[in-house]
């Protein structure tokens, strides 16, 4: 019980800063390179935010479920993809072996264990995935081992940084925004244009009536737990290059992906591509600002949104 | 049921009858919590072994924890991610201010619940509000808030190290929590009262008034009962008891560690109680004394407990659906009332 748990990365110690800078801050905001610099690696947070809480929220839109056990599926998407990166030597091979891994992850989670507790109360959904957040970071414990990995950045990308406006702009981050920029234009698209989008926003409406039209909602369902699973996994595999692996990585992910679905509005997609923004804005920025409150700030805000807008910024109707 | 039913239970449910059914109930509950601690309090005289000591304090410690949970989800029906944050607030307080401060241990012990109250009445102003799943989450989020504080604020708590070089325990009253059996006793004198409070808690009209919320909030408030005031006054005082049991930790391993407000203490909690059962007043205190075995055992035989827990966590959500003591009330009732009847 009193197991040393390890930690995600990200909550290093500043002993004896002071806890304000604002002239940190204020001298980062006077300078366009330092504003650069900030603002893409603020992007990066956000935009791996985005893919794990977009997933969060179509899953508990059409589901409505949440998937506490969501942030496995992020740390198994960076192993899957670490694993298939030193055997292909092929980055292309690890983003699709995380994502794919990944989906085929959660179609089986879905159909197998979450699909015995769609009546059942939250108390249960909340234990079933308590017990595999335990069970899963346990297996890659086994298989990876306890300590810290890396991938390493792909030999494509190791080549000199780009400066915009006098701030540094590894091209890798500029690939992880576009991709990432791409899966919510075609999530987004193919939720509003295609027929299967349909299909899935009528499910999260009334599936009792999607159904009764004939339409398989068990494999409807489990399609959509694989493809937030798969969104999670992409998150997890886009950032195995430049994020440490560890066993346990994804729970403070999940934890600030809730963050943003409760400051967008569970269930919108447009609202967790704003949250996931505004929370990697705050943390980049933040950590100039309010190096020993970062964390403490993100909470602030989700606080702040919620006492004055209970559904979040874009949340329709009460979830 | 229907609302003819419904005036039936009404009925039959008067107000004498709840008002002496109570008043001997409530002797009963203190002539339990009185035998049961001199049975523990007698238990050092029979069997010396410290480590059989050591487990009943340790349930003691998570016994508080527990069965104050239960008092936000089974009764309330306030599912909590992040009850543990006050175990953690009650350990870090209370460590803090025997080590900074040279105040007498009881000073110190009102201080920290005096402190855990405001943190609570805070952070619960906030979340009890929020409906189940909002509540769940915005509550964890407050948990790792706490963690991350204390781990960051390494001057004050020592950061991942937890707060080191022991808690001076000073002798009070003649108590020496130093002593191995003193501490003991004491551990057992607060579970015992903990849970005595907590039951009163539970069997009084704003008891019920709970369980009125928890069954149909909205029908509570058309009724009258202020409902947001009634949440923040037990989720407070959830906080208080759950702050004791941290308390209690700290005093048997004389520091804090930040896994005492680490998330997976509030999941340990909700298991614990999934464990033994919501739906009796005990049904925590048995799943702690399980989740403690199971634990003890475990870990003696494989590094990755994980694994062996979430299968038994399982095999109670998915194959159960209820907790231990749950399925015992139902089999006894069953049993009590013939079958084809359920109770």
């Amino acid at each position: 019980m009193h197991r040393l748990s390890l930690r995600a990365g990200g909550l290093a110690r500043w002993d004896g800063n002071a806890a304000l800078d604002i002239d940190a801050l204020a001298g980062c905001l006077a300078s366009p390179a330092c504003l650069v610099t900030q603002t893409t690696s603020g992007l990066i947070i956000g935009m791996l935010l985005f893919l794990v809480a977009v997933g969060l929220t179509l899953i508990f839109g059409v589901l409505k479920v949440v998937n506490f056990s969501h942030g496995a599926f992020y740390m198994f998407g960076a192993y899957f993809a670490m694993t298939a990166y030193q055997f292909s030597d092929s980055f292309a091979l690890a983003m699709f072996c995380g994502a794919a891994g990944t989906a085929i992850l959660g179609l089986i989670f879905e159909r197998v264990f979450m699909s015995r507790v769609y009546g059942a109360d939250v108390l249960m959904q909340l234990l079933v995935c308590y017990a595999f957040v335990l069970i899963f970071d346990d297996v890659v414990r086994m298989v990876w081992g306890p300590e810290f990995k890396s991938m390493g950045m792909p030999a494509a990308f190791q080549v000199p940084p780009l400066f915009i406006a006098g701030g540094v702009v590894p091209p890798y981050y500029l690939l992880l925004i576009g991709v990432a920029l791409a899966a919510a234009l075609v999530l987004g698209l193919g939720l509003a244009r295609t027929r299967i989008g349909k299909v899935i926003r009528a499910a999260a409406h009334n599936p009792g009536m999607v159904s009764a039209l004939g339409i398989n909602t068990g494999l409807l369902y489990g399609g959509v737990f694989a493809l937030g699973g798969m969104l999670a996994g992409l998150a997890g595999a886009l950032a195995a290059p430049v994020r440490s692996l560890t066993p346990g990585m994804g729970f403070s992910v999940l934890i600030e992906s809730f963050i943003v679905t409760v400051i967008g509005g569970m269930g919108s997609i447009l609202g967790a591509l704003i949250g996931a923004l505004l929370i990697g804005l705050i943390r980049s920025f933040g950590s100039l600002g309010f190096p020993l409150f970062t964390e403490g700030l993100m909470y602030l805000f989700m606080v702040i949104v919620l006492v004055s807008r209970p559904t979040g910024l874009f949340g329709k109707e009460v979830a | 049921m229907t609302e003819l039913q419904a005036g039936r239970a009404s009925e039959t449910l008067g107000a004498p009858s709840i008002e002496t059914r109570s008043f001997r109930s409530r002797y009963r509950d203190i002539l339990i919590a009185l035998v049961a601690f001199a049975v523990l309090a007698a238990l050092p005289f029979f069997f010396g072994s410290k480590a059989l000591l050591d487990f009943v304090i340790r349930c003691s410690a998570f016994g508080l924890f527990a069965t104050s949970l239960n008092l936000l989800v089974g009764y309330t029906g306030m599912i909590s991610f992040g009850h543990g944050m006050f175990f953690g607030l009650g350990a870090y307080g209370f460590g803090l201010l025997m080590q900074r401060t040279a105040v007498p241990i009881p000073v110190a012990f009102v201080a920290t619940l005096a402190i855990t109250a405001v943190f609570a009445a805070i952070i619960g102003a906030i979340c009890v509000r929020l409906k189940e799943i909002y509540f769940a989450f915005v509550t964890l989020a407050f948990q790792m808030l706490i963690h991350s504080t204390i781990l960051t604020w390494a001057s004050l708590t020592g950061g991942d190290q937890g707060l080191r070089g022991g808690i001076p325990r000073p002798v009070f009253f003649g108590i020496d929590l130093a002593n191995h059996v003193h501490l003991y006793i004491t551990s057992c004198a607060l579970l015992v009262l903990g849970l005595l409070l907590m039951r009163q808690i539970a069997q009084s009209p704003f008891g019920y008034t709970l369980r009125v919320i928890r069954d149909n909030a909205r029908r509570a408030s058309f009724i009258g009962i202020d409902v947001w005031r009634a949440k923040l006054t037990i989720f407070v005082l959830a906080a208080l008891f759950a702050s004791t049991g941290g308390m209690v930790m700290a005093l048997f391993v004389s520091g804090a560690y930040p896994e005492f407000a680490y998330w997976t203490i509030s999941g340990e909690g909700i298991f614990i109680n999934m464990l033994g059962g919501v739906t009796t007043f005990l049904g925590p205190m048995v799943g702690t004394v399980l989740l403690l075995i199971l634990n003890d055992t475990v870990t003696r035989y494989t590094e990755y407990h994980g694994i062996v827990l979430g299968a038994v966590i399982l095999f109670f959500a998915i194959g159960l659906r209820k907790g231990l003591m749950d399925y015992v009330l139902e089999w006894y009732t069953q049993r009590r009332d013939g079958p084809g009847e359920r109770g």
